[in-house]
């Protein structure tokens, strides 16, 4: 409880920090950051996908390792666990990084979804039951998946060159550069302990994996060459950005007629 | 991580895009027929177990019946393939078209086995006076992040047709496009209709004894 404290400490810091700062400095932080990413790289920074011949390679190791390591672990791990546990263990592990996506909807600038999605993990943390269940869903605190790869490109920061990571998989260079600072907030933050840091992060992969098993099957039936087909849902997902309007819902015309008749004297 | 989970996300509500059961939608308005096709592809997919449980051929059926009156294909298909389609004889072009059809239907009898108690948010529509394309944008809302479902519309004549889908930031014309170049580079056109259609065969195959 200490811990949510001081992330609740945090994201009031961050809040006034931001007010203070406004928006024209941190588009200007991005634009900084591009510039200095241009310097080192040169055009290479700005092309699809200069390094593909050794990304390929990554990337074949990384199947290899998925194959052979991940994925067993992942069915086993679906198949030993019932459903509503695994749930449970995504809320948890998922009520951590909404903090963490908290404080990069604030450092975006987007005030009023930072809070919402700090109220989230405030709700989530305490009638949620430390995050297991995800109670803030049903009251209509939507989950909004941000990292600090997004903020550095809404400030202003180009996505730059892919580059696949062994074992991390799909990046680029800009999410090379937020990789870090994700870390720094992944859900073994929790823990002091190393072995329980491991054990937490072994576990986080296992879950996702787990529920990607279905999906993975279907991906291989539709992508013609696997390689090509990720890069570039991945470029095209990490480019585009999503806004906070508000969105009307949709409800099917109710059937009117039968209350209208019970009116009826 | 977060890439095979987005990619399990644009799976599972791909298909809410596309398929729809209903009587037949208002084309006049763009967004009033992506409102309607919405509506009607949830409560559809609700209701039938068949579709629930991936039976491809009758999804298969639906999409045409339904779903594609509203969908210029054609112009999906050309705009996937790029500038190879202008290359292309019209055989091609008509073969092209109903192998890529197939390859995404498939994506979409496994993705509505997903399908359970989403609702769909309409984000605020402004088209420029006299626009003749536009884009819906529309969300998902179940478990989990909101998932953004957007569409490009073309006038043509009176009506409105759908001729691109954008799932989780992805338009899948775009999506499909270096692929496609790579394998007309490597083989030509009739090289990529044949690995569309071997795809297509092969997924068929394990599907035939369920």
């Amino acid at each position: 409880m200490s811990r949510m404290g001081r992330a609740l400490r945090w994201l009031a810091a961050l809040v006034l920090v931001l007010e203070l700062a406004g928006c024209q400095t941190v588009q200007s932080v991005g634009d900084r950051l591009q510039g200095a990413v241009d310097r080192v790289m040169g055009s290479k920074g700005q092309k699809l996908d200069p390094w593909e011949s050794w990304n390929r390679k990554v990337f074949a190791f990384n199947e290899a390792l998925d194959e052979n390591l991940l994925k067993p672990a992942a069915t086993a791990y679906a198949k030993v666990l019932p459903s509503p546990i695994r749930t449970g263990i995504g809320n948890f592990l998922g009520n951590i990084a909404d903090a963490w996506s908290a404080v990069n909807l604030l450092l975006q600038g987007r005030l009023k979804a930072g809070l919402d999605q700090g109220m989230r993990v405030a709700v989530n943390s305490t009638f949620g039951l430390a995050g297991l269940l995800d109670v803030a869903s049903e009251a209509g605190l939507e989950k909004n998946s941000q990292d600090f790869g997004k903020t550095l490109g809404k400030w202003g920061m180009g996505t730059g060159a892919y580059i696949v990571w062994p074992v991390f998989g799909p990046s680029s260079v800009r999410d090379s550069i937020g990789l870090p600072f994700d870390w720094k907030a992944s859900p073994s933050v929790v823990f002091d302990d190393g072995h329980k840091k491991v054990a937490i992060t072994v576990l986080s992969a296992i879950n996702t994996r787990a529920n990607f098993l279905r999906a993975g099957e279907m991906l291989d039936g539709i992508a013609l060459d696997k390689y090509t087909f990720y890069r570039d849902a991945y470029l095209q997902r990490r480019g585009s950005f999503d806004d906070d309007e508000q969105v009307e819902v949709l409800a099917p015309a109710a059937p009117a007629s039968a209350p209208a008749s019970a009116a009826m004297p | 991580m977060t890439l095979l989970n987005s990619l399990r996300r644009l799976l599972a509500i791909a298909a809410l895009g596309l398929v729809h059961a209903a009587h037949a939608a208002d084309a006049s308005a763009p967004d009033l027929l992506i409102r309607q096709l919405s509506l009607e592809t949830l409560e559809a997919v609700k209701a039938d177990k068949d579709i629930q449980a991936g039976n491809i051929a009758k999804i298969i059926a639906l999409v045409d019946t339904k779903v594609m009156p509203y969908v210029n294909f054609q112009r999906m298909t050309a705009s996937a393939v790029g500038r190879f389609w202008r290359q292309a004889t019209p055989e091609q072009q008509t073969r092209l078209q109903a192998e890529f059809k197939t390859l995404l239907m498939r994506t979409y009898a496994g993705a509505l086995t997903q399908v359970k108690d989403q609702t769909i948010g309409l984000k605020p529509f402004h088209p420029e006076a006299g626009a003749t394309e536009v884009v819906v944008r529309t969300q998902i809302i179940g478990k989990g992040d909101p998932v953004q479902l957007d569409y490009r519309l073309e006038k043509s004549g009176p009506e409105w047709k759908i001729f691109d889908v954008n799932v989780l930031g992805i338009w899948l014309a775009d999506q499909y496009r270096n692929s496609f170049a790579q394998e007309i580079g490597a083989n030509g056109i009739d090289g990529l209709i044949k690995s569309l259609a071997d795809k297509n065969a092969k997924a068929a195959a394990p599907a035939a004894k369920g």
